[in-house]
């Protein structure tokens, strides 16, 4: 039977108190350094934050998810290594993980404790999660935003381990843990700094007509006219000209945001056992409004009511909003 | 630069959809006349483009190490549908030739049976790369991304472990992949709809910034750098930091003299600004970038201070 | 349509002017105080700031007549009000309505939400605008109403006032 326990993310100590009482089942969060794939300016926790911030979560029920999800380069090992140790020491409910090397690490180090695979390993198929449970014992995946609900319900029964998937935020284009994208224009790299489209390398523009260009290293990447919404300044949504697409078009996808509140009941059926909610990087404002909102709707679907979902487009990229994959092939 | 035995000259798989008479011509041509001691086949990013050309694949085996060319067959990196996990099952459990894995689907089919680990298995770090190790791995391929000194680690210890250490010196960088195809989007066309118009870019479909600036390349579903990698310059710290492979990545230029290049600076036969000359000449207009090994932006060209 | 491209930029007549270069004048003292019981309240708002401590910040409320020039540097704090045509230069701008930026400071609306939907601006360090947003956020309960109790009842009667006059900005809430 499916739990479809809210995961929701904490980007500071005061956004992982708003989550938590807004109704989180589990808040996921990171250390201050490339440890995690938000290593963002101002966000994250220090040890002693995270100490506090376990203490007030367990205090209401809530567990904490520890994000160590990036790709230490060879010869930086330590950091992640320090990282482990001091999570396992503040009894972190689970650690997100993605790199072998740091999966092998915490099963040997801290046997007992609980891994998560991180959506940053890209592990879509049941082989490759076999993989990580055999190995690593592995006890939850966080499926990749690529695959259709049908594929999910197949992927389930061939696997050992629980299911995660996204429901609501960003929504990243490129097979996570395996983009290069940043750091082809910037010199950070996703996978080893945590970064993605750093703001030190993001300049916005403004234009005499109004309209607002965002360049990444010095690149444009999209420039929005007066009367267009604005997406993050990644890569993978900006707008670019092909030979047979002169006028400039969105090559990989627009601005838009994943929200898949209607699709929950048959998430659930297909037996997925919880629901991510992305952002990090938000403010507390969206930690409220988003997981206030999917608490009362996943309320409402274990209590056999037709969900009541609250309007959160104003929230998304873009003010788009999108089932992605999820729904149908197609998107592919 | 001196003469160094040790490292390997290798060609890594055709990453785009050429057609299959085009790849066998391809490769009789390196079979008979480039200068690499190992040949990886295979398609790597579209199960749908297999079965163009898969049923060629034992001729060009029999015929590239009738050559004295070592063959590696590489698996798909991205294994999601079940004639992707089929394919990948299928070369997982082959004896001969040797093969190169991408993705962990293929880790699991191989169960520790020895294989090679390919570029898009993110070996990272010296951790990592023993724990594949210990897992059957022969052979390492960084990513892309790495500095020198990363790389420098990652190979000592691949050494140390006894296996292989390979890096990317020529072509594009693979800088992403994705489940959707980016070329049927770009023609208004899905994944499952595409009617292989990938086959119309050989090198890669260009995309420009808005105001024109040449960026990235796509290749259906893989995403690719406008540049092309060339690390001639940076071939006898390679060496010296313990790399013994050097992969030339497949453009639509002149593969063999390409590679006859790399090989004359492998071998000391000729100056690395005399060889940088020639590459320059085969490639045309083509920018080079060599940022990530310094650790900079992938698509920088940094000015080696140790070029001979 | 409420981006900031269509919004009116208050552009001060004569008389103005000199209004409100007198207002900045007579305001100054109170930022100072603000400022300062800010960061005595809050030592990991200037802790998540990092080394953008050092970066000079323009807060341009787009309909007043003056923008706010601010300095977060533990050791020499800086918050003062000038005319809009004599503020100086500054390593990041920070450009939307009043209440937005109120309630941004306060959480109260999403700062990504107001970016897509073009009510706010930046321009010059991004990361900068980056990082002072996310020190801000990790601050529980209003800085606004704190202002307002250090100016005691004349203060939350301001806070009120405001309210009133601005009547929520609909842009990056939640409707719940």
């Amino acid at each position: 039977m499916s739990l479809a326990e809210l995961i929701c993310p904490a980007g500071t100590p005061a956004a992982l108190r708003t989550a938590v009482d807004a109704g989180a089942d589990a808040v996921y969060c990171g250390f201050q350094n490339a440890t995690n794939a938000r290593n963002f300016p101002g966000l994250n926790f220090t040890p002693q934050e995270l100490r506090e911030s376990v203490a007030y979560a367990h205090a209401r029920n809530a567990k904490v998810l520890l994000a160590l999800n990036t790709y230490p380069p060879a010869g930086k090992t330590d950091l992640w290594w320090q990282a482990a140790d001091i999570g396992a020491g503040l009894g972190v409910d689970a650690f997100i993980i993605a790199d072998m090397g740091v999966a092998h690490y915490l099963a040997q180090n801290h046997p007992g404790i609980r891994l998560h695979l991180s959506v940053q390993a890209a592990a879509s198929s049941p082989e490759a999660i076999r993989y990580y449970c055999q190995h690593f014992g592995v006890k939850r995946v966080v499926l990749p935003r690529i695959l259709t609900i049908p594929e999910i319900r197949e992927i389930r029964k061939e696997i050992p381990c629980e299911i995660e998937t996204f429901i609501f935020g960003n929504h990243g284009l490129m097979v996570e843990g395996r983009c290069s994208l940043t750091s082809y224009l910037t010199g950070k790299s996703t996978n080893m700094d945590g970064v993605c489209s750093p703001a030190a390398d993001v300049e916005y523009k403004r234009h005499e007509d109004g309209s607002m260009s965002s360049q990444l290293g010095g690149f444009t990447i999209d420039c929005f006219r007066c009367d267009e919404k604005a997406g993050y300044p990644t890569i993978c949504k900006g707008r670019y000209a092909a030979p047979h697409r002169r006028e400039g078009y969105y090559a990989f996808e627009e601005p838009v945001s994943l929200n898949l509140s209607r699709l929950l009941p048959e998430l659930i059926d297909a037996g997925v056992h919880a629901f991510k909610i992305e952002g990090r990087q938000r403010s507390k404002s969206y930690v409220r409004g988003v997981v206030s909102a999917f608490r009362r709707a996943v309320d409402d679907i274990r209590a056999g009511r037709p969900a009541n979902m609250a309007d959160l487009v104003a929230l998304t990229e873009g003010q788009k909003q999108t089932h992605g994959a999820f729904e149908t092939k197609k998107w592919r | 630069m001196a003469v160094n035995e040790m490292a390997k000259l290798t060609l890594g798989p055709i990453a785009y959809h050429w057609s299959a008479e085009e790849r066998r011509d391809f490769y009789f041509r390196i079979a008979d006349e480039a200068p690499v001691d190992e040949v990886y086949l295979g398609e790597v990013i579209c199960s749908k483009r297999a079965p163009f050309h898969e049923a060629d694949l034992p001729t060009l085996i029999e015929r590239l190490e009738q050559a004295g060319k070592t063959v590696i067959l590489s698996t798909l990196a991205e294994v999601m549908l079940k004639r992707e996990r089929k394919a990948t099952a299928e070369i997982a459990s082959m004896d001969t030739p040797e093969i190169e894995i991408n993705n962990a689907a293929g880790l699991y089919e191989r169960a520790g049976r020895p294989h090679r680990v390919g570029p898009f298995m993110n070996a990272y770090n010296e951790a990592t790369i023993a724990w594949m190790a210990g897992q059957g791995a022969t052979h390492v391929s960084l990513p892309c991304e790495l500095p020198a000194s990363a790389i420098r680690v990652a190979a000592q210890s691949a050494k140390d472990l006894g296996i292989g250490a390979e890096v990317q010196v020529f072509g594009r960088a693979s800088l992403a992949v994705s489940a959707r195809c980016y070329h049927a989007r770009a023609h208004g066309r899905t994944k499952d709809n595409c009617q292989f118009v990938c086959e119309q870019d050989r090198d890669g479909m260009p995309l420009r910034t808005t105001d024109d600036r040449p960026i990235l390349r796509v290749n259906g579903i893989q995403t690719q750098s406008e540049s092309y990698v060339d690390l001639l310059p940076e071939l006898d710290r390679l060496v010296a930091d313990g790399v013994t492979h050097l992969r030339l990545m497949p453009q639509a230029v002149d593969m063999v003299s390409v590679a006859a290049v790399f090989h004359s600076v492998l071998r000391g036969a000729i100056a690395v600004d005399e060889a940088e000359a020639m590459l320059r000449g085969i490639c045309g207009e083509v920018a080079f970038s060599n940022g990530y090994y310094y650790g900079e932006a992938g698509y920088r060209r940094v000015a080696s201070a140790a070029s001979s | 349509m409420s981006n900031i491209a269509d919004a009116m930029l208050f552009v001060p007549r004569r008389g103005e002017a000199v209004a409100s270069r007198l207002a900045c004048l007579l305001v100054q003292p109170l930022l100072a105080r603000i400022i300062g019981s800010i960061a005595g309240r809050h030592p990991s708002l200037l802790a998540r700031l990092g080394p953008h401590q050092a970066t000079s910040f323009l807060i341009d409320p787009i309909e007043l007549p003056f923008m706010f020039y601010l300095r977060p540097d533990p050791q020499a704090l800086v918050l003062r009000a000038f005319p809009r045509d004599r503020a100086p230069r500054a390593g990041a701008v920070i450009r939307g309505r009043f209440m937005l930026l109120l309630e941004m400071i306060d959480s109260e609306v999403d700062g990504d939400a107001a970016f897509f939907s073009r009510d706010l601006e930046v321009s010059g360090e991004t990361e900068a605008v980056v990082q002072l947003r996310n020190a801000l956020d990790d601050i529980d309960g209003s800085i606004a109403e704190e202002i307002a109790e250090m100016f005691g009842v004349p203060g939350r009667a301001v806070l009120t006032q405001l309210r009133k006059a601005y009547p929520s900005e609909v842009k990056g809430h939640t409707a719940s």
